[in-house]
């Protein structure tokens, strides 16, 4: 248990310290001041508690509900590169409920707006799900397409219906003070939605370890054959609901950007969280606990390098290639563990072969026409 | 007047993979414009030494000739130069190209579809293999797709074809058709080797035979001057006196306290591309005894099992199957083990439909070391990855999951395969063991020794039909190379 839990801390400290390594020559070899950018970038994203928690923390809950979203998808073999679309959908269906809804409905109104982002999430999830199903699509491809139809909806509804009233900018009405989401630490934007991904990290967890269908949704991603012959299981069934209750995570994840966040609706709502996610949920090797400190992890890249802009003139885009190039190490470590018949840093435990790793990316019967 | 050369000619030829020997001087001589039949049990050398003649391997000693000029092919490129082509067992074919697209990836040059296309039309005419040239494969039944593998060689100049088991995907009318056409192909000047091992398709169009088993020639004759029985006992070994196979009834006797578990009644199966694997199997299997399955590869065994196991809806007849059944198919890997889960999660997958709410992990986990300690299944715990363990360990905790609750049946494919010795013997312990707790157990092994040793009584499938035979050897291995008559 106990090395466990290290390993959990551990390897987000790892990517961390890669991170920074990587970021120092970066920063040396464009020649910015190394010390200095550091430094901002600390400050920006550990420097005092309300840094942490309105900057890092606020930062990582978009990034820790989609990671739960790629993670439990990816558990069922299911590549859904979709988050983004899914989280976008799910805000934009918080925000039509919220800014329709009478302030007097209060936190129950919170929660429909929550409760309309799962559901548009989930919905939106479904329809790579199904094409997939009956069609045979890849969701890697589907998912992608979708995520651009989600952006234009976006779009196309904050410069119409969802528009504010006097209609002069591109984005929906403010949400109003009783329809956010509850502050927790005064003074900062440490909002109720940052709980509710904890919350959501243990649930998934707990689900995926004791339950049955949590253990129907591992078994058919890790081999879809027997778990259909040796367990009688309907994987297509299963592997449909996992789809939609990523999509579900993923928009309950925008619902409450909107509502504790950004407390309007506009088309740049996401920097790409929902493709930060695959790096998030990758990082935590599909663990939900562990997803929470990877989704801190990148959090704080993200918060500091705002600060690093700020206070240092180095462009935050530099953090992207960051990003980027912790995501290359992991898939590489991940490979060179295989060639030399070890586990990776993403490898849980074991070397796949080819060809369980081939049933991982086809993982149901799907019919063809 | 001197005989002309034979068209292809392997002498002597000896292949070993490790210590294992496939060919042990092995001979065949085709004559130009015949059908060559080459039979003999699985493993007897038969596709090993037809890939010695296209080239894809090297034989380790002996000599190949055409024409009377002793060649070395070290390559299939080789083979081809010198009018020689095979098509293998698997097409080699890609799905998403068109006929033309498939046939030209095979020539050589600038790519000149509409030349191809010209091409195939007149092979398709002058050969008489119907064939669309800008029909999609994966659109095409399997035998259309065997004929775009014979265009192919043809296309590439080949005037002696090599067709390895080809009639084993076929429905019974493209059997008849594909049999028919190499009559008319040898009559036309070209050479056919064909690999088989069904008698009377064979005995039907070769002009001779030559027999292979345990990697050595046993007979080469005229087609016209064999039987079936001659052929099987070349195949089989130790000439037993002709006898006629003994069809006994499909039930069997009964004890008294033996009650009916599998009932199959005129079950047929047919697979995805609508040909009949199955038909009008009736099976009966009794509480306490073992059936033992005997048949060739691709006899429609497979889907038998499976609709034993309750793992196959049969497309038409009846086939009752108690609830509880256990199954252990023959790739573990892929049908029955989930690797990177442990023992206690593969023990869970069992019953996985059925369970609700909470997983009760503690208590599956003492079921699994009870398991363990029953079976003696040697890994550090329960909660060890199943990857982890020998193949042995890893079939004997799948067979005491399938065992685990007392199943009305039990039904195994190959249950010891790449299984050692003493696994081996565990697994016919755990075998008999079901059957003297009251189990109908249906055993299918491709080796018919351990068939014969676990088996009360055996059913044989040949081409999708069922029949009871007699437990002897030689009596099981003749039904299983002739058809039902």
């Amino acid at each position: 248990m106990k090395r466990r839990v290290t390993r959990l801390i551990a390897e987000p400290v790892l990517a961390g310290v890669m991170a920074v390594g990587m970021l120092t020559v970066l920063l040396a070899v464009s020649g910015y001041p190394v010390g200095e950018s550091l430094t901002a970038l600390w400050r920006g994203a550990f420097g005092s508690w309300s840094v942490l928690a309105s900057g890092t923390l606020v930062r990582a809950t978009p990034l820790l509900f989609a990671g739960l979203a790629v993670s439990v998808a990816f558990r069922a073999g299911i590549l859904n590169i979709g988050a983004e679309g899914q989280l976008l959908m799910g805000a934009t269906a918080a925000t039509a409920v919220a800014v329709l809804l009478p302030s007097s409905m209060g936190f129950a109104g919170v929660l429909l707006a929550l409760m309309a982002g799962v559901l548009a999430g989930g919905a939106w999830a479904s329809v790579a799900g199904v094409l997939r199903q009956r069609f045979g699509v890849l969701e890697v491809i589907s998912t992608i397409m979708l995520n651009v139809v989600a952006l234009h909806i976006t779009g196309m509804l904050v410069r119409g219906p969802l528009q504010e009233p006097t209609g002069t900018f591109p984005q929906s009405a403010m949400v109003e003070q009783a329809l956010r989401l509850p502050r927790l630490v005064a003074g900062t934007r440490f909002h109720a939605g940052v709980a509710l991904a904890v919350l959501s990290a243990l649930g998934l967890a707990w689900f995926l370890r004791a339950t049955a269908p949590g253990f129907r949704l591992r078994m058919t991603g890790a081999n879809p054959r027997a778990a259909a012959s040796a367990g009688g299981i309907d994987v297509a069934r299963v592997s449909l609901l996992a789809f939609i209750t990523s999509g579900a995570l993923a928009g309950l994840g925008g619902a409450v950007e909107v509502t504790g966040v950004t407390f309007a609706l506009y088309e740049n709502l996401s920097p790409g969280y929902g493709y930060t996610a695959i790096a998030v949920a990758l990082l935590a090797r599909l663990n939900p606990v562990s997803a929470i400190g990877s989704a801190i992890v990148f959090g704080a890249l993200e918060a500091g390098a705002s600060a690093m802009q700020r206070d240092a003139q180095v462009p935050a885009g530099m953090v992207g290639v960051v990003e980027a190039g912790v995501i290359l190490v992991l898939v590489a470590s991940e490979w060179i563990g295989e060639r030399v018949g070890r586990g990776g840093l993403l490898n849980r435990g074991g070397t796949p072969r080819q060809k369980d790793r081939t049933d991982a990316i086809t993982p149901i019967p799907v019919a063809r026409p | 007047m001197t005989t002309p050369a034979p068209r292809l000619a392997l002498a002597a030829i000896t292949r070993h993979y490790g210590p294992a020997i496939a060919l042990d001087g092995a001979h065949v001589s085709v004559a130009a414009g015949e059908v060559h039949a080459l039979l003999g049990e699985n493993g007897a050398g038969k596709s090993t030494l037809m890939r010695i003649a296209y080239g894809l391997e090297q034989p380790d000693e002996g000599t190949l000739s055409v024409d009377g000029t002793p060649v070395t092919f070290r390559t299939p490129r080789a083979a081809i130069a010198c009018g020689i082509g095979m098509v293998q067992q698997h097409f080699a074919l890609v799905d998403a190209m068109t006929v033309a697209e498939n046939v030209a990836l095979g020539g050589s040059g600038p790519l000149n579809l509409r030349a191809t296309v010209h091409q195939i039309r007149a092979i398709s005419a002058d050969a008489g293999l119907p064939i669309d040239p800008d029909a999609m494969v994966r659109d095409l039944p399997v035998g259309a797709q065997q004929r775009v593998e014979i265009i192919k060689a043809l296309a590439g100049g080949t005037r002696t074809l090599i067709l390895d088991e080809p009639t084993a995907v076929l429905a019974p009318q493209e059997v008849v058709e594909l049999l028919a056409w190499t009559r008319r192909f040898a009559e036309s000047g070209g050479t056919v080797v064909l690999i088989a091992h069904k008698l009377r398709e064979v005995l039907r169009v070769a002009d001779r035979v030559t027999v292979l088993r345990r990697g050595r020639t046993t007979l080469t004759c005229e087609a016209s001057a064999v039987t079936e029985a001659t052929l099987a006992d070349a195949m089989l070994g130790e000439a037993a006196p002709p006898q006629p196979i003994a069809l006994q009834n499909a039930t069997g006797p009964a004890r008294r306290d033996q009650t009916d578990v599998i009932v199959l009644s005129d079950v047929t199966v047919r697979d995805a591309a609508n040909v009949e694997r199955l038909r009008g199997a009736t099976l009966l299997v009794r509480s306490a005894e073992i059936v033992g399955v005997a048949a060739v590869e691709g006899s429609g065994q497979r889907e038998l099992l499976r609709v034993m196991a309750g793992r196959l809806p049969p497309t038409s007849g009846r086939a009752l199957v108690p609830a509880t059944v256990g199954f252990v198919p023959e790739d573990r890997h892929r049908d029955a083990i989930v690797l990177e889960a442990t023992l206690t999660e593969n023990v869970a997958l069992r019953n996985a439909v059925a369970r609700r709410g909470i997983v009760p992990w503690t208590a599956l986990g003492r079921e699994t070391t009870t398991l363990m300690t029953r079976h003696d299944i040697r890994a550090r715990d329960a909660s060890t990855p199943i990857r982890t363990l020998s193949g042995g360990n890893q079939q004997k905790l799948v067979l005491g999951r399938e065992l685990a609750g007392s199943p009305a049946a039990l039904v195994v494919e190959n249950p010891t395969r790449g299984l050692d010795i003493r696994a081996t013997a565990a697994v016919h312990t755990a075998l008999r063991a079901a059957r003297a707790a009251g189990a109908a157990v249906v055993v299918y092994s491709s080796d018919l020794d351990e068939l014969l040793s676990l088996a009360d009584r055996v059913v044989v499938v040949s081409g999708g039909t069922v029949r009871s035979v007699a437990m002897e050897r030689e009596s099981v291995g003749r039904a299983m190379l002739t058809a039902e008559r």
